[in-house]
């Protein structure tokens, strides 16, 4: 239990550090150093958890963060899952309250059109970074990549909601295709 | 935008934008806006605020939008602190931001504990593996829509390399990445717009 308690502890630490990383909005793209701490270099979970976590907070109501939450339970149990959930939300939320109590212009004014235009090559280059990782772990065989790759022709083209298409994915792995 | 006059009475019945909503409101407003948000919860906070209860008007929630993706941090709580510090201060905001959370996360702590105890049996790993291909296209298809939106610039492209070299070949922590880079990205910019 002891166990747990330094891990949720070094959880808690690193992901509230990160979270505030997560610019232009997408903590999707913490992922791959999510990855790198839990896996590789803290050997909590297998990349195969990891990948589990993630497409069961995907294919899960509710922002698509969760997976940390998951990460922090396979890590830690409850206390890891809680941990984990509570990094990811309330360093930016103390800084949106503070922001919004300091009445900082909002998003349209020029200073914040700078940041934007500063940042987003970066989330870009962090979510291209995310759908390399993943496709990595969740690409190991032919089968899979081809699934992975006909779903982002179907969503480049069409206009699905995406659980039907996770749903699809399910029904595929279950028949033995991939 | 197409403007229908609504008939006085009608007006009446609408919800006014101008009344505040109390945090026992604001934490079932975005209790429902979260569970129905399978695959993303932003498409349901539009329809939601904005088509079914009228508390923003589109203009509004394109601003505040914008204002929580600048913001660090998941946008999606970002918004709903916004909304909810909006209609009742802190309190608002903590409700806000606890509806948005907590049904989801024991729904997921439950799919969570399901997959300990059902992960290894052999359909259950088989239905994860066609999902998890599904879910890393969906990720390189949201990746390569944002890289079709980037505008073509030789110092976008540079950072954007050197980002996704940093965490995805090179696999440093991410804190170093981006604490080199982003400092770097506002400098390049800021001196662009301030000559």
């Amino acid at each position: 239990m002891s166990g747990n308690v330094a891990i949720a502890w070094a959880l808690l630490l690193h992901f509230s550090m990160i979270s505030m990383m997560a610019i232009g909005g997408g903590v999707i793209a913490l992922t791959p150093d999510i990855q790198r701490f839990a896996v590789d270099a803290h050997h909590w979970m297998s990349n195969e958890d990891f990948i589990a976590a993630f497409t069961i907070a995907q294919a899960s109501p509710g922002p698509n963060f969760l997976f940390a939450t998951l990460v922090g339970l396979q890590a830690a149990g409850w206390l890891g899952a809680v941990a984990a959930t509570v990094a990811i939300i309330v360093p930016p939320s103390v800084m949106t309250v503070v922001t919004l109590r300091l009445s900082v212009k909002h998003g349209s004014s020029a200073f914040g059109r700078t940041v934007k235009a500063a940042l987003s090559p970066l989330s870009v280059g962090m979510m291209l970074a995310t759908a390399w990782s993943l496709a990595r772990v969740a690409d190991n065989s032919w089968g899979s990549a081809v699934l992975t790759a006909l779903t982002v022709i179907v969503v480049m083209t069409r206009n699905f909601n995406p659980v039907w298409l996770i749903g699809i994915g399910a029904l595929v792995g279950i028949l033995g295709w991939i | 935008m197409p403007r229908h006059a609504p008939p006085p009475d009608a007006a009446a019945t609408l919800a006014p934008v101008a009344t505040k909503l109390t945090s026992a409101q604001l934490f079932v407003l975005f209790t429902q806006m979260t569970l129905l948000g399978f695959g993303g919860v932003l498409p349901w906070a539009y329809r939601i605020l904005v088509e079914r209860r009228q508390i923003l008007e589109k203009g509004e929630f394109r601003e505040l939008l914008a204002f929580a993706q600048i913001l660090p941090g998941p946008t999606i709580c970002n918004l709903a602190v916004i909304i909810g510090h909006r209609h009742a201060g802190i309190h608002g905001g903590i409700a806000a931001l606890s509806g948005m959370i907590l049904s989801p996360f024991v729904l997921v702590i439950m799919l969570g504990l399901a997959y300990r105890h059902y992960g290894d049996l052999l359909p259950v790993r088989h239905a994860l593996a066609g999902m998890s291909a599904v879910a890393a296209g969906l990720i390189v298809a949201m990746a390569l829509k944002m890289l079709r939106d980037l505008p073509r610039r030789r110092k976008n492209a540079l950072l954007l390399v050197l980002a996704f070299a940093g965490i995805a070949l090179l696999r440093w922590p991410l804190l170093t990445v981006i604490g080199l880079l982003a400092p770097l990205a506002l400098a390049v910019f800021w001196t662009e717009t301030h000559r």
